[in-house]
C-alpha cells in the first residue's frame, strides 16, 4: 500500500483523483439522516469492509442523537418559543454541536484510516446532507489498478 | 505506471510554465477580485438580502403588505384604543397587545427571512453517478428514458421517491420542488405568499405560531376595539361615539381588517393544528397521500401515533441547520475527477456539464453535428493513431472543461467548482476550439463526439446510449467500415435538431 498519502493536505491539493464513491441515504425509517451500510463494489480493494461500515454505523448514531425527540429538544423548542425565538441568534442548537462533533470525528478518521488508503471522506453536510462522498485517490504503489479496473467495469455494464 | 509519472510530471511542468508566463498585469487582477459567497451563485430562484444572512422568494409584494396590514392596524389601535382602554379598564390590556405583536412580527419575520429547508442541488460528479446507477439497473436500455422513481419501505409504507431533473436527485420523502422559488425543499408545506418564502422543515414552527399569534392578536383587536366603541357610546350614544371621534378610522380599519382576518387567520390556525397533531403537510393532505380513501392499509407512516408527541415534534423538534451554506465562500479548487486513459468517463462528465445546456447551444451542437457526420468520410482517411490518442488527459481534460466554459457562456447556471483548463479560451462558440493545428483534427474529431451527449429535452438524460456510441464511433475509427454507426449518429442530429 502507499504510504504517501500519510499526509491530509497533501491528499487534498494532490490532482490525482481517480473516482468519487457516494454512499446515498437509506430512507428506510423516515427522514431521519441515515446512510446505507451497503459497502460499494469499487472500495473493495482499497479498504476493509468492516472499517468503513463502522465508520458509517458511528456517524448514523450521530446524526440520531442529533434529531432525537427527548427532553433536551423539548426544553429548547420551548425557551426559543417564549423568547418568540431569539435565542437562536446567541445560541448554539443541539444539533449545530453535534454537527461539529461530526466534522472532527470525519476529520479524524480521515487522518487515521482513509488517508493512508488514499481514500478522503467528505463531511455530508458539504453534500447538503444527501450523500457520504468517498474521494479515491490513485494508488501509485500498485501502478494504478484501480482506475482500470473502475473503467472496464464502467463499459461492461453497457 | 509510467503514463501516471509522464502525466504528473507533465502536470508539474505545466504549472511552473503557467507561473512564470503570468504577467505582472494578471497578479493585480487576481488579487482585486473578490471571493464569492454562495449566494450570489446560488442556482434558485430567491433573493438574498444583508449579505445573504435573509433569504426570501422572488415575489415579495404580497409580504410587504402583510407588513402593512398589520402594523398600520397595530398602529392605530396603540394610538387611538389603548389610551381610552387603559385608563376605563385597564393598562394591562395595552401591554398583552404590546406583547402580542411583537410576537407576531417576530415570527412572521423569523418565517420569511429564514432557509425553509432548501435542498442543494446535486454537484456534478454525484448526478453523473445517480445517471450510472440508474442506467445500469435498467439494464441500458436504448432510448427510453428510465424511470425516474425509487420506492422505499418507511414503517410498512410503500413511499415512491421521485427524481427532480432540476437539482439532480432523488427527493427524500416528504420533500417537494417548489416551481415559484425553483429549490427543492425538505418538508415541504406550501408556498405562502404572505410571507413571501415557501414553508418547510426549518421555518414550519416559525410560520405556525406566526398564524397562531396573528390569530390571537386579531381577536384581540377586534375585542378590543368594539369594547371601546361600547363604552363610548354608554358615554355619548352610539352614533355620536362614531361621528364625534377624533379620528373615524381607529374604528373602521382594525374593524374590518380584523373582521375578515378573523375568518381567514383562525380557519387558517385551524386547519394547520389539525395538520400538526396528524403530522402531514399542506402538500400531503391536498394530495390525500395518506387519505383511507385511496386504501384500506394507507395510513400516515410518519405519524408517531398520537397527537400530543406529534405536536411536540413539529414545533419542539431539534432545529436542523441550513444545508445550502449561503455565506461560506465559493471554493474555486475543487478536486475533479481526473482524466482517464480512454474517453468513456469524459463524456460521462462532460454530459452532466452540458445537461446546463441551453436550447440554443443544442441547436448548433446538433447542426454541427449533422454537417461533421455528413463530411465523416473525408476525416476518416486522415484520422491517425497519435491523433485518435488525444483522449490522454491532455486533449481529453481541455476539451470538456473548453465546452462547458463555452456552453454556459450565454447560461448563467454554473455548476460550482467546474476545472478551468489551461488552454481554455472564454469564447462563446465551440469551433473556437480548434486554435492550435496539432490539435485540430482530434478537437474536430471530439466536436463530432461530444453532441451526443447533448440532451434534446431537459428531461431525457441517458447516459447509456450515448457513451455506447461513443465508444462504437471511436471503434469506427480504428476501422473505417462502420458506416451504420455513423449513420444513426446523424439521424440522431436530425431529430435532435428538430426536437430543439
Amino acid at each position: 500500500m502507499a504510504t504517501e498519502f500519510h499526509n491530509l493536505q497533501e491528499l487534498r491539493h494532490s490532482p490525482s483523483l481517480v473516482t468519487k464513491v457516494f454512499i446515498q441515504r437509506d430512507y428506510s425509517e423516515g427522514t431521519v439522516c441515515r446512510f446505507q451500510a451497503k459497502f460499494p463494489s469499487e472500495l473493495d480493494n482499497r479498504i476493509e469492509r468492516t472499517l468503513l461500515e463502522e465508520t458509517v454505523k458511528t456517524l448514523n448514531s450521530y446524526y440520531a442523537e442529533a434529531e432525537k425527540i427527548g427532553g433536551q429538544s423539548y426544553l429548547e423548542g420551548c425557551l426559543a418559543c417564549a423568547t418568540a425565538y431569539i435565542i437562536f441568534l446567541c445560541m448554539e442548537t443541539r444539533y449545530e454541536k453535534v454537527l461539529r462533533k461530526i466534522s472532527g470525528f470525519i476529520q479524524e478518521q480521515n487522518e487515521k484510516i482513509y488517508a493512508p488508503r488514499g481514500l478522503l471522506l467528505t463531511d455530508p453536510i458539504e453534500r447538503g446532507m444527501r450523500v457520504l462522498e468517498i474521494s479515491v485517490f490513485e494508488d501509485r504503489g500498485s501502478g494504478g489498478s484501480s482506475p482500470s479496473s473502475t473503467m472496464s467495469s464502467g463499459s461492461s455494464a453497457r | 505506471m509510467h503514463l501516471g509519472v509522464s502525466e504528473s510530471m507533465r502536470e508539474c511542468e505545466y504549472s511552473q510554465i503557467s507561473t512564470r508566463s503570468s504577467t505582472p498585469m494578471e497578479t493585480p487582477y487576481k488579487k482585486r477580485t473578490p471571493k464569492k459567497r454562495k449566494w450570489e451563485i446560488f442556482p434558485g430562484r430567491n433573493k438574498f438580502y444583508c449579505d445573504g444572512r435573509i433569504m426570501m422568494a422572488k415575489q415579495t409584494g404580497v409580504f410587504y403588505l402583510t407588513l402593512i396590514l398589520i402594523l398600520v392596524t397595530c398602529g392605530l389601535f396603540f394610538t387611538f384604543d389603548c389610551p381610552f382602554l387603559a385608563q376605563q379598564l385597564t393598562p394591562v390590556i395595552p401591554v398583552i397587545g404590546g406583547v402580542l405583536f411583537l410576537f407576531v412580527l417576530g415570527t412572521l419575520l423569523r418565517t420569511s427571512f429564514s432557509d425553509p429547508g432548501v435542498l442543494p442541488r446535486a454537484s456534478p460528479d454525484e448526478a453523473a453517478d445517480l445517471e450510472r446507477q440508474i442506467d445500469v439497473a435498467n439494464g441500458g436500455t436504448g432510448y427510453r428514458p428510465p424511470p425516474r422513481t425509487k420506492e422505499v419501505v418507511i414503517n410498512g409504507q410503500t413511499v415512491k421517491l421521485k427524481y427532480c431533473f432540476t437539482c439532480k436527485i432523488f427527493r427524500p420523502p416528504r420533500a417537494s420542488h417548489c416551481s415559484l422559488c425553483d429549490n427543492c425543499v425538505e418538508r415541504f408545506d406550501h408556498h405562502c405568499p404572505w410571507v413571501g418564502n415557501c414553508v418547510g422543515r426549518r421555518n414550519y414552527r416559525f410560520f405556525y405560531m406566526f398564524i397562531l399569534s396573528l390569530s390571537f392578536l386579531t381577536i384581540f383587536i377586534f375585542a378590543f376595539v368594539i369594547t371601546h366603541i361600547i363604552l363610548s357610546s354608554h358615554q355619548n350614544g352610539f352614533l355620536s361615539a362614531l361621528k364625534n371621534s377624533p379620528a373615524r378610522y381607529p374604528f373602521t380599519v382594525p374593524l374590518v381588517v380584523c373582521f375578515f382576518s378573523v375568518w381567514s387567520i383562525v380557519g387558517l390556525s385551524g386547519f394547520h393544528t389539525y395538520l400538526i397533531s396528524s403530522n402531514q403537510t399542506t402538500n400531503e393532505d391536498i394530495k390525500g397521500s395518506w387519505s383511507s380513501k385511496r386504501g384500506k392499509d394507507n395510513y400516515n407512516p410518519y405519524s408517531y401515533g398520537n397527537i400530543f408527541t406529534n405536536c411536540c415534534a413539529a414545533l419542539c423538534g431539534p432545529l436542523p441547520p441550513s444545508l445550502i451554506d449561503r455565506r461560506g465562500f465559493v471554493e474555486a479548487d475543487v478536486p475533479q475527477l481526473a482524466p482517464p486513459t480512454n474517453g468513456i468517463t469524459i463524456y460521462g462528465s462532460t454530459q452532466s456539464q452540458q445537461s446546463h445546456t441551453c436550447d440554443q447551444d443544442q441547436c448548433i451542437q446538433s447542426t454541427k453535428f449533422v454537417l461533421q457526420a455528413a463530411a465523416t468520410p473525408l476525416l476518416q482517411h486522415q484520422s491517425s493513431e497519435p491523433v485518435i490518442l488525444t483522449t490522454s488527459p491532455e486533449n481529453g481534460g481541455t476539451l470538456p472543461g473548453r465546452a462547458s466554459l463555452a456552453l454556459t457562456g450565454p447560461c448563467t447556471s454554473l455548476p460550482l467548482g467546474q476545472p478551468t483548463p489551461p488552454t481554455s479560451t472564454s469564447s462563446l462558440s465551440c469551433h473556437e476550439a480548434a486554435d492550435n493545428n496539432p490539435l485540430q483534427e482530434s478537437l474536430f474529431q471530439h466536436h463530432f463526439l461530444t453532441p451526443e451527449e447533448v440532451p434534446s429535452p431537459p428531461g431525457m438524460l441517458h447516459c447509456g446510449s450515448p457513451m455506447g456510441h461513443s465508444h462504437t464511433t471511436q471503434a469506427g475509427f480504428y476501422d473505417p467500415a462502420s458506416q451504420d454507426s455513423l449513420h444513426e449518429d446523424s439521424v440522431r442530429g436530425l431529430v435532435k435538431l428538430s426536437s430543439v
